[in-house]
């Protein structure tokens, strides 16, 4: 696992300092590994820290306390080895899908003709074709999370970092862009890490789940999770459902407790 | 797709037949109160010489203009006034949104900001004058100063209300700070800078005419002043509504560009 590890997360901790208000201790000595073109799921209750964590390898925080390595190298801000998508999509609004695709295609120096062949190729991907000229605002949300997913394949990161990417979106859209996800994952194989706070779709799509407790969060259990998903009757296996249980069971206390602790 | 075209089709048709007559009872309330004036100036209720009526107006207007009077000094406002403007919408934008992205810059120059902000810049007419003197130059910078906060306050306010998570998508696309400044928070602060300059606009215009009023050879304000003066008061009220319709003129231009620029918000 180690010397293959794409991602090293080395006893981080992370505490937030807000003006005029006590300092919060959002991680407390996390360590964690992730393999080359692994699914992890990093899951737990809202407010421990799942998101904090994501956005530490992402290097939009600064780590202050323990190390963060990928490929070896220490986590020095963003960078376009490590693709985000966010919970409320970010697409830039002034943007049309295709421009949006296009921003990341013109960092890397493409030539025209490529840059366009690129974002057509992904735009097709995530079943877009058709709204390549509609601005983010004319767009469902189901199909914001596609541009934004485009946006974010397209540059061709090695990882993929997904901040509860379905979170905001009713439930049958959420569940086809599982599958959907899935699809692209194991066409692509990218190294993911997926923050949500839903234990079913944790492990409809994870690999290896990474349950953390409540704030301060921190590792509690990793549980693997690997199952044959081209099964169209996965979800109603026993040893799904028996999974599904095992990890809500996990969880469980830890929502209680964050509940009581008003961490939203 | 079908009922979209269906209805921007229709949408068309009634466009044309509609819009004409929509806008003339939109502006009834200034028609009646054109008319209002003049019933007030014809049945004597109100002195000529305070008021004239509409139409001795609308004589003089019409010596003015086809003297070519109206039309130079009409000329050298708006160059003073679009000078001033535009230095100020250039310089308030980057200003504004160097404050909102460096700290230091904002150290610095925002308590400058919130002591100026509340002054009546219209002050500043004397002392335009003795640094400046009575030509162009002492108005464009009595402009461009009073155009300046209002410009650099919005485009400050809408800079730091750029979305965090969009900087970050940005970056991690493989943008520069630099280009993510250009490139994310200038757009983001668009929509509120773009009122912040139509607050300008409308300022610029009174800035104008104020400083011609008092200090001028040349000019909207000029005119009306030394008509007043001169006793000519069809003439003089001639040239206020000139710059009452050019003001209105201008703001309802510079909403139909703003609602251009801002398409992308549907």
């Amino acid at each position: 696992m180690s010397e293959a590890a794409h991602i090293v997360i080395d006893r981080v901790s992370h505490e937030y300092r807000p003006a005029r208000r006590r300092p919060v201790l959002a991680l407390d000595d996390v360590s964690l590994a992730v393999g080359e073109r692994e699914f992890l799921a990093l899951l737990g209750p809202s407010g421990c820290g799942k998101s904090t964590l994501l956005y530490l390898v992402g290097g939009f925080l600064p780590v202050e306390q323990g190390a963060i390595r990928v490929e070896g190298r220490a986590v020095d801000g963003p960078g376009p080895d490590r693709g985000i998508v966010f919970q409320h999509f970010a697409l830039f609004p002034w943007k049309t899908v295709i421009q949006n695709v296009l921003y990341g295609l013109e960092k890397k120096g493409l030539p025209r003709e490529e840059r366009l062949r690129i974002a057509r190729e992904f735009i097709e991907l995530v079943g877009l074709t058709g709204f390549e000229d509609s601005y983010p605002a004319q767009l469902s949300g189901g199909m914001k999370q596609r541009a934004a997913i485009a946006r974010t394949l397209a540059i061709d990161p090695s990882i993929l970092l997904m901040d509860e990417p379905f979170g905001a979106l009713d439930a049958q859209t959420r569940s086809l862009m599982q599958a959907e996800l899935l699809r692209i994952w194991q066409r692509s194989r990218k190294t993911v890490i997926f923050v949500t706070h839903d234990v079913q779709e944790a492990v409809f799509l994870a690999e290896r789940i990474a349950v953390m407790s409540a704030r301060p969060g921190h590792i509690k259990e990793i549980v693997e999770a690997r199952f044959d998903r081209a099964n169209p009757e996965l979800l109603r296996s026993r040893q799904f459902v028996e999974m599904v249980d095992h990890v809500w069971n996990l969880v469980r206390g830890e929502a209680i407790l964050a509940e009581r602790s008003g961490a939203a | 797709m079908t009922s979209e075209t269906v209805r921007v089709t229709s949408e068309a048709v009634n466009g044309i037949a509609n819009r004409i007559p929509a806008v003339v009872p939109r502006y009834l309330p200034l028609l009646l109160l054109a008319v209002g004036w003049e019933a007030l100036t014809r049945t004597g209720l109100v002195p000529t010489s305070a008021l004239p009526p509409l139409d001795t107006v609308a004589r003089a207007w019409y010596e003015l203009a086809s003297s070519g009077d109206l039309w130079t000094n009409g000329v050298a406002s708006m160059t003073r006034g679009a000078a001033g403007l535009g230095l100020a919408i250039a310089g308030g934008s980057l200003i504004g949104i160097l404050m909102a992205w460096y700290k230091p810059v904002r150290a610095a120059v925002n308590p400058i900001v919130q002591f100026f902000y509340p002054m009546p810049k219209s002050a500043l007419i004397p002392v335009m004058v003795l640094w400046l003197g009575f030509g162009d130059a002492s108005k464009i910078v009595l402009i461009f100063v009073g155009c300046l906060l209002p410009v650099t306050l919005s485009a400050f306010n809408g800079a730091r209300g750029t979305d965090e998570v969009l900087i970050w998508s940005a970056r991690s696309l493989g943008a520069s700070r630099a280009r993510v400044l250009w490139e994310i928070v200038l757009p983001s602060a668009l929509p509120e800078m773009l009122s912040g300059i139509r607050t300008a606009l409308a300022l610029s215009f009174v800035l104008l005419v104020s400083s011609e009023l008092i200090v001028a050879r040349q000019g909207f304000g000029y005119m009306i002043g030394w008509l007043g003066d001169g006793g000519a008061y069809d003439a003089m009220f001639a040239v206020v509504l000139t710059v009452a319709l050019l003001g209105f003129a201008a703001d309802r231009l510079y909403l139909m560009l703003v609602r251009r620029i801002l398409a992308w918000r549907e």
